[in-house]
């Protein structure tokens, strides 16, 4: 994220002649804010209805109302969570580890307030449809199988323990990854492994599917999961040529490496399942395209169009690998694969973010005190590592406090009987 | 009279159904059913969980007629429904007891 550059500067220009409150404002833009009201708007869509509906038709049609539900009522959760304090703590102040309850409440995010040159209001915006779509990402590893209770509340308290703690070591001022030279422009460590690693440990923690892997499980419409594969892609404009914070040189090349890195990851899972199983599949090509987008997003600042080309063909190829066969492996059931796809591919591309940010490999530069390639994949892999740490073992303790207090299972009868009527007295075809 | 039921591939059904009323069949039932026989199933794969589907989607069609379009029927049937590929389905052929419409009381062949 932009957001620290843009600070550099400010300070001197805005200092004494304005008002207190706008003692940081930059002049207005109307060009920055109109593009990134615009592209907090296609960010929302990526998890309403994008995301709902890929995960709505891989699960099975008794479970499809359930998932469409949990995304919708996240999207609802966390807007509330980040208005009262999710915004403060991601946001609000200048702590290494924690920014303050500040802005707790919105105190202070006025119509004149301003983030760089545009208004605070639609940073705070843009900066919440991200804690959406985070929680909403893990719904997939523990879908068919989770109390909607249990879910609401793991949700609320991994957004404040676990997401917006990690936005601001990263994307806050004074976050202490950011100060390491951390190159994360859209959120590769603070919403895909944070998201993917979340998942996988849900995954365990709630146990496998009844029948799990026994009993097919098929996806019960992938028409619908090719329609919300298809909005993540054009939604993800929004999250990555967005988080420049601005309509600019850098948001044109993030949006032209996303369009690229996304391409070739939908060929390259198609390609390797072409060759692997004989034949090319819808679920494999949509996959992939997610798997691009997931690993370009920490790049999309910094990487050149030919790098973006091998970060997308390295995370098809790798998501790949990951979901279709160290899964079966492994034996653990991320029924939607989140951490295959997400962890998996963020990873990749958070480390390939290191590699191509070289100048001489196309890139726009490496990290604030950062001279070599190496050096910056270091400082990526440190990212990387306090990233899965935290929010394996943070995660871990919260799906456990919820299990004492609301236990995280439905029962086996509601579990056979699907979701949407057992949850919710409703069925999703009523045909 | 007799009661034929045919089961043929879901694609075939009409040029069955324009068969039958050519050679003077008045009406008949269509059901959507499941099953298999030599054509056996096939086998589907999911980001790499692979599922063997066993009972393959057919139409079972089932009428009823009098003893003299028995065997033009099923000659009709077999020409509509041949593809000359595995799965081309069954015809299975029942004697018929009785047979009413409820509307006018009619029973036997004038019910047909």
């Amino acid at each position: 994220m932009a957001r620290s550059k843009l600070y550099g500067g400010l300070g001197a220009l805005a200092a004494g002649a304005l008002a207190p409150s706008l003692a940081l404002a930059d002049e207005l833009n109307s060009g920055d804010t109109a593009w990134m009201i615009t592209a907090t708007a296609l960010v929302l869509m990526m998890t309403i209805p994008g995301l709902s509906l890929f995960y709505a038709g891989m699960v099975r049609s008794k479970n499809v109302l359930s998932v469409l539900m949990q995304c919708f009522a996240i999207t609802g959760l966390m807007t509330v969570l980040w208005a009262l304090y999710g915004y403060s703590i991601a946001f609000g102040g200048e702590g290494a580890f924690w920014g303050g309850l500040d802005k707790a409440f919105l105190k202070g995010v006025t119509v004149e307030s301003m983030s760089g040159t545009i208004p605070e209001t639609v940073f705070m915006t843009f900066q919440m449809t991200f804690a959406i779509i985070t929680p909403a990402l893990i719904v997939g590893a523990f879908a068919e199988r989770m109390k909607f209770s249990a879910m609401l509340a793991f949700m609320a308290l991994w957004l404040t323990f676990v997401y917006a703690p990690i936005a601001h070591w990263v994307w806050g001022e004074g976050g202490w990854l950011g100060g390491r030279g951390i190159l994360d422009f859209a959120g590769g460590t603070v919403v895909h492994i944070n998201a993917g690693i979340a998942g996988l440990v849900a995954a365990l923690v709630v146990g496998k599917r009844l029948g799990y892997p026994n009993t097919p499980m098929p996806p019960h419409n992938l028409g619908l999961t090719v329609v919300g594969a298809s909005l993540l892609w054009v939604g993800w404009f929004g999250f990555n040529a967005g988080s420049e914070l601005a309509a600019d040189g850098t948001a044109g090349m993030a949006m032209a490496v996303t369009q690229i890195a996304t391409a070739a990851a939908a060929l390259a899972w198609m390609f390797s399942e072409w060759i692997s199983h004989g034949k090319p599949s819808v679920l494999g090509i949509a996959s992939g395209a997610v798997a691009g987008l997931v690993a370009i997003t920490p790049a999309s600042g910094t990487a050149g169009p030919m790098g973006a080309l091998v970060i997308g063909l390295a995370s098809g190829v790798g998501c790949f690998i990951a979901a279709t066969k160290v899964k079966r492996a492994l034996g653990y059931d991320d029924s939607l694969d989140v951490f295959g796809v997400h962890a998996i591919g963020g990873i990749i591309g958070a480390v390939l973010t290191g590699v191509f940010c070289a100048p001489s490999l196309g890139g726009a530069g490496f990290g604030e005190g950062i001279e070599s390639i190496g050096q910056q994949v270091g400082v990526q892999l440190v990212g990387v590592g306090a990233t899965v740490v935290y929010t394996a073992v943070v995660s871990f303790i919260l799906l456990k406090i919820v299990d004492v207090i609301i236990g995280l299972r439905v029962t086996e009868e509601q579990e056979t009987e699907g979701l949407d009527l057992a949850l919710h007295d409703e069925r999703g075809y009523i045909l | 009279m007799k009661l034929v039921m045919a089961i043929i591939k879901p694609f075939k059904l009409d040029d069955v159904r324009e068969a039958l009323s050519e050679i003077g069949v008045q009406g008949l039932t269509v059901t959507e059913v499941k099953g298999f026989g030599r054509q056996k199933g096939h086998t589907e794969l999911y980001r790499g969980a692979e599922y063997v589907v066993d009972f393959l989607p057919k139409v079972k069609i089932e009428v009823a007629l009098n003893d003299d379009l028995v065997e033009r029927a099923i000659e009709a049937i077999c020409k509509a429904a041949n593809t000359g590929k595995i799965g081309d389905g069954k015809i299975f052929v029942f004697n018929l007891e009785q047979a009413v419409r409820i509307r006018t009381g009619e029973t036997g062949p004038d019910a047909l």
